[in-house]
């Protein structure tokens, strides 16, 4: 199997399909530093395979809390069972998310955020399983999380403060100020800065992820027998490492997005 | 000695770097078509890759010593050291992956 194989690969009409979804999906550009791209099929289905298994979890979750009486329900699950997986990070995106944006935002946010972090996490961690490929490590599924990332932020700037939103794109610089004549600069500094924070989320994932699979390949080809088991160890702890970075730095972006100044 | 040490060094690196020039003329008289556009390729791949390492490893070891200082000084507070300070590891390898991105495909651009 090459580097990029799956257990797909192996299914009867694979190829064809593959062969039949190109014709009118796919896009041909060079651009500078991309060559040609590929047409693939096998992310979309590990990302939802993925998805499959978070609502079948997530089912399970539920149904494992009505069996319970109310007093038991309250208290965190002795053993580790579905029900103190989902808990505990749950817990823990809502720590994360009330160490940047405070309690009232946090708990607001939380679903959001919260489904960022579960997911990225998970399609990570099933790049681990042999035969599975991270639906993260290619641009295509980074750059559609990262874009709704973006639109949110903005979405809910001009929610929150309506159309003084646009304040922050001045630098708040006093008005009486000669520093006036600076606005038109620093508007245009804080768009491309806003501009790349997507761009940037989305690369910086796809780079971990990429990079990690490509290193334990590269050991995979040289010693097969225990050498790549630390070096999996490594790519669990870069698994959810980057999917705690891609959470706090949407939560950052959201609550500068939202904060109001008080002086 | 020690003055006399750097400006042997300094000369030494001057030196080499001439013959380096030397050689590249070299290659590009007596090289096929794509010979000098494949060198370019590759030196620019190495060059990119090599310097972001440089300065990805000063980064990250600046913030890890920094972080090791606190946990030292106080060692209760360990726990809350050590989580912004892998964040801020993660975030200085993205530039060094960011890199190693443009080193990969610009050595997949030879040949």
């Amino acid at each position: 199997m090459g580097p990029h194989s799956t257990w797909f690969d192996y299914l009867p009409g694979f190829e064809n399909l593959k062969r039949f979804m190109a014709g009118p999906l796919t896009r041909r550009w060079t651009w500078q530093v991309f060559q040609t791209t590929h047409f693939e099929i096998t992310h979309v289905i590990i990302g939802t395979i993925v998805v499959a298994l978070l609502i079948l979890g997530t089912f399970s979750y539920s149904r494992s809390v009505r069996k319970l009486s109310t007093e038991q329900a309250l208290l965190p699950s002795p053993r580790l069972n579905v029900r103190a997986i989902f808990e505990g990070l749950a817990d823990a995106v809502m720590g994360m998310l009330d160490g940047v944006m405070g309690e009232k935002n946090a708990r607001k946010y939380l679903p959001f955020l919260g489904s960022f972090f579960i997911f990225i996490l998970f399609s990570n961690l099933i790049s681990l399983v042999p035969g599975f490929r991270a639906p993260t490590d290619t641009l295509k599924t980074n750059i559609a999380l990262s874009v709704l990332v973006f639109f949110a932020t903005h979405i809910l700037g001009f929610k929150e403060h309506g159309i003084r939103y646009l304040e922050q794109f001045t630098g708040h610089l006093p008005l009486k100020s000669p520093l006036v004549i600076l606005v038109p600069l620093m508007f245009v500094i804080e768009v491309i800065s806003h501009l790349i924070r997507p761009a940037i989320l989305a690369i910086r994932l796809m780079a971990n992820m990429f990079a990690d699979h490509a290193v334990v390949g590269v050991f995979f080809a040289l010693i097969p027998f225990l050498v790549p088991v630390p070096l999996m160890l490594l790519g669990v702890f870069v698994s959810v490492v980057q999917a705690l970075v891609f959470t706090l730095m949407s939560a950052t972006y959201i609550s500068l997005a939202v904060a109001h100044e008080e002086h | 000695m020690v003055r006399n040490l750097k400006v042997v060094s300094g000369l030494l690196l001057a030196v080499l770097t001439l013959f380096a020039s030397a050689t590249a003329f070299a290659a590009d008289a007596g090289g096929t078509g794509g010979g000098s556009r494949e060198m370019g390729l590759a030196i620019g791949a190495g060059l990119a890759i090599g310097l972001a390492a440089l300065g990805g490893g000063l980064g990250q070891g600046r913030s890890a010593s920094a972080a090791l200082e606190g946990i030292a000084r106080n060692p209760q507070a360990s726990g809350k050291i050590f989580t912004p300070m892998i964040i801020a590891l993660a975030l200085t390898e993205s530039l060094v992956l960011l890199a190693w991105l443009i080193a990969n495909s610009l050595s997949g651009k030879i040949g």
